[in-house]
């Protein structure tokens, strides 16, 4: 499904991804651990394709097509989804405005039908309910005055309701008590599917816990350094990112 | 929500100005410049009484002493007022019309327009769709005003001024001029002295008025100023809800629109009054467009009258002005929602003047200023409370969002409390749309467009959801082909 090879990504010329390789195919969900400022989020929006942080070399494909000469909306209507470490307000706009515009828009990049107003309801009710969203809620700004776990919430509910091919959850756990992270990884999890890809980017093992990935990353220094099984977010939680960080210098 | 949608949609099939073609039309002009001998032309014209030749001729001795105001935050080369045609109408018969005496080609442009001027295709529309009343003012003169009839039996007037003048003369001529005196100011005086033509609304005590009424206004000819002078008067406990649009020809001179606008509010009467303006804004560098310099003012001289201003500014190369409240009787109100947006080399200079005169008088300004490219936004309000205006109350909020960093946003609030228990309340913030907004949005599928068109919306909701239903829809259209390549 998504296939990273050689990535080099730099931002105000300062290189921050350093020939990164990575591959997570179809059905499968990958988790990328890191210590802080080691290229994580910088990872989600290259694979996003945020201006700004342009690819200096490498490739980036998803079944076989290439993301990186794709604006980000494109990138968006083949199946990219980014839950964002960092949600933006967007003050005036109400949450269910915004999906729904958003969908719509993706559909018809895709040449499908829009959905229509009953469908896209019954569809949000039943999203934010397994979510334990208040449906009332969807009714304001979205992410205006929201709280930092009912922000990450909205995220995957905006996950739900687009239903992506290939999603990147930048540090979803970030900011949510262990009872809104159960809701959460059960909203990821439903989602799992044989022709759907996650790369679950986090900095605490507990999430794994919740979320069981089929294989673990280790990025330091702007390169995958070590991968394995879930085993390996244990032997990070025990012994801290320093060795993997060091052996990268 | 449907409208955000529709505006997405609909916003791709339309084109930067659709509005800038000019129709073919038999027109007749008044000479060239500015005489006394031009005044006593168009008065002539009009077929007028002594009466009105005489106040303008008035209106044209005061404007020759008055200097054109330099205090606006705007920039534009000398006027050259003799270099202008002051009147200009399609060479028809003069006097009013039905409308199958309408010249086939000028229905045909109001219906380019999307202008419905034909009573019988309004009634036979959609069923349950709210019919209006159309004045349509082509250059310098009315040519056809819609349901005439029909109001009439609800004993409403809607006519052109130029008829009001000769069959409601007594009306006109108490209360014309007297919410904004001859010599108010600069461009003002000069409306009084040759205006040609505008609309003039009168609901009689206690009536609601039936129906949305409103005033088009389309300049066509070449190096002509448009000059139209609007004057409603709701009587006591009565209601009427106004709206004026506005759209010109692309042209690569500059013209002059200075009209003026006066309400009379009586005792429990309401006025609320919307304005689409969409006159050509000149192109990207700059060139053509209209410099709209107007003055539009109400006076609630009965106690517990009410006003509303809501405008949606989106056109003219320079907008100069400020609808304002007059807020004389005990409890009256004034409202003033605005969304203001410049694109390119616009210049706006725009806002409201709440004069709080008596007791316990309300008002609330809530301002939406827009500016990207390389244009020029302020916002100029004046608040004030007089000795008399016990338990005066304001509330402002003044909104101003950046797109782009050639463009400039200005907030200038005057704020007068000559009495103690007056309570002014004033917030204002300046945003720039930014860059997280943009990628979020597009993250979620958004075309950059469509990104801007959806963060602006919810920038104006407040005042969007102030017009009429029909017409919050066009504004909405209107505010995205204004911002159209502003991000890039
Ligand atoms: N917009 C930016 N401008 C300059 N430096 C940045 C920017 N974003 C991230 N960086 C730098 O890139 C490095 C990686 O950041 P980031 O990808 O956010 O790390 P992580 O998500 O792993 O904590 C850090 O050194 C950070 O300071
Ligand atoms: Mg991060």
């Amino acid at each position: 499904m998504l296939s990273i090879k050689n990535l080099y990504v730099a931002i105000d010329g300062k290189p921050i991804l350093d020939g990164l390789s990575l591959d997570v195919p179809a059905g499968e969900v990958h988790a990328v651990m890191g210590p802080n400022g080691a290229g994580k989020s910088t990872l989600s929006y290259a694979l996003a394709g945020r201006p700004g942080y342009e690819t200096a070399a490498g490739s980036v494909t998803l079944d076989g097509e290439d993301l990186l000469a794709l604006e980000a909306n494109e990138r968006a209507a083949r199946g990219v989804f980014l839950s964002f470490q960092y949600p933006t307000e967007i003050p005036g706009v109400p949450a269910l405005t915004f999906i729904r515009t958003a969908m719509n828009a993706q559909r018809r990049a895709r040449g499908e039908a829009e959905i229509s107003a009953p469908e896209f309801l019954r569809l949000a009710r039943a999203k934010a309910a397994t979510l334990k969203i208040d449906f009332d809620m969807l009714k304001r700004a979205l992410n205006v005055g929201f709280s930092g776990g009912e922000k990450k919430r909205m995220e995957i509910l905006q996950m739900a309701m687009i239903s992506p091919r290939f999603a990147i959850l930048d540090e979803t756990d970030s900011g949510l008590d262990i009872d809104a992270l159960r809701i959460v990884a059960d909203g990821v999890n439903a989602m799992r599917s044989a022709d759907r890809a996650m790369l679950v980017i986090t900095h605490y093992q507990r999430l794994l816990d919740h979320i069981r990935p089929d294989r673990v990353h280790v990025l330091a220094a702007g390169r995958i350094v070590a991968s394995g099984g879930p085993e390996l977010a244990h032997a990070l939680e025990r012994e801290g990112y320093d060795k993997y960080a060091k052996a990268a210098a | 929500m449907a409208a955000v949608t529709q505006t997405i949609e609909h916003v791709a099939e339309l084109e930067r100005y659709k509005h800038g073609f000019v129709s073919d039309i038999a027109q007749d002009f008044a000479p060239k410049g500015l005489s006394e001998a031009t005044v006593r032309f168009i008065s002539a014209k009009k077929g007028e009484p002594a009466w009105m030749l005489d106040w303008r001729l008035e209106a044209y001795r005061r404007w020759l002493a008055l200097e054109e105001p330099a205090w606006a935050r705007v920039h534009f080369p000398r006027i050259d007022y003799q270099d202008s045609y002051y009147y200009a109408a399609p060479s028809e018969k003069a006097g009013p019309k039905s409308l199958d005496e309408v010249d086939p080609e000028l229905l045909a442009v109001y219906a380019k327009l999307g202008i419905p001027l034909k009573e019988q295709a309004v009634l036979a529309g959609v069923e349950g769709a709210p019919k209006y009343a159309v004045d349509a003012v082509f250059d310098s003169v009315s040519v056809v005003t819609t349901f005439k009839a029909e109001l009439a039996k609800a004993g409403v007037i809607f006519c052109s001024m130029s008829e009001a003048i000769r069959d409601h003369g007594d009306l006109v001529r108490q209360y014309l001029g007297s919410v904004v005196p001859v010599s108010d100011n600069y461009f003002a005086c000069l409306n009084s002295a040759v205006f040609s033509d505008g609309s003039f609304v009168y609901i009689p005590p206690g009536v609601r008025c039936p129906m949305e009424l409103s005033t088009y206004f389309r300049i066509n000819a070449a190096q002509s100023g448009q000059f139209e002078r609007t004057l409603i008067i709701a009587d006591q406990g009565s209601y009427v809800s106004y709206l004026e649009g506005c759209t010109a020809p692309m042209r690569d001179e500059n013209q002059l629109h200075a009209a003026v606008v006066e309400l009379v509010v009586l005792e429990d009467a309401e006025i609320k009054y919307s304005t689409v303006q969409n006159w050509y804004p000149g192109d990207a560098e700059g060139r053509g467009g209209i410099y709209n310099f107007v003055t539009k003012r109400a006076d609630c001289r009965g106690d517990r009258a009410k006003v509303s201003w809501t405008q949606v500014e989106t056109g003219s190369a320079i907008t100069w002005k400020y609808p304002s409240c007059i807020l004389r009787g005990a409890g009256s109100s004034g409202e003033f929602y605005s969304i203001a947006i410049t694109n390119n080399r616009q210049q706006a200079d725009t806002g409201t003047k709440m004069i709080h005169l008596g007791p316990n008088t309300r008002s609330r300004i809530i301002s939406k200023g827009i500016s990207a490219g390389h244009s020029s936004n302020t916002y100029r309000g004046l608040v004030s409370a007089h000795p008399k205006a016990r338990g005066a109350r304001n509330f402002t909020q003044c909104d101003s969002l950046l797109i782009g960093k050639q463009c400039a946003a200005h907030t200038t609030p005057y704020i007068e409390a000559r009495n103690a228990s007056a309570k002014f309340e004033h917030e204002a913030t300046t945003t720039r749309l930014s860059d997280d907004q943009l990628f979020y949005a597009m993250q979620r599928g958004l075309s950059q467009e469509e990104a801007v068109q959806l963060l602006v919306n919810g920038f104006v909701k407040d005042v969007l959801q102030k017009l009429p239903m029909e017409f919050a829809v066009e504004a909405q259209k209107l505010v995205a082909i204004s911002l159209e390549g502003s991000v890039g």
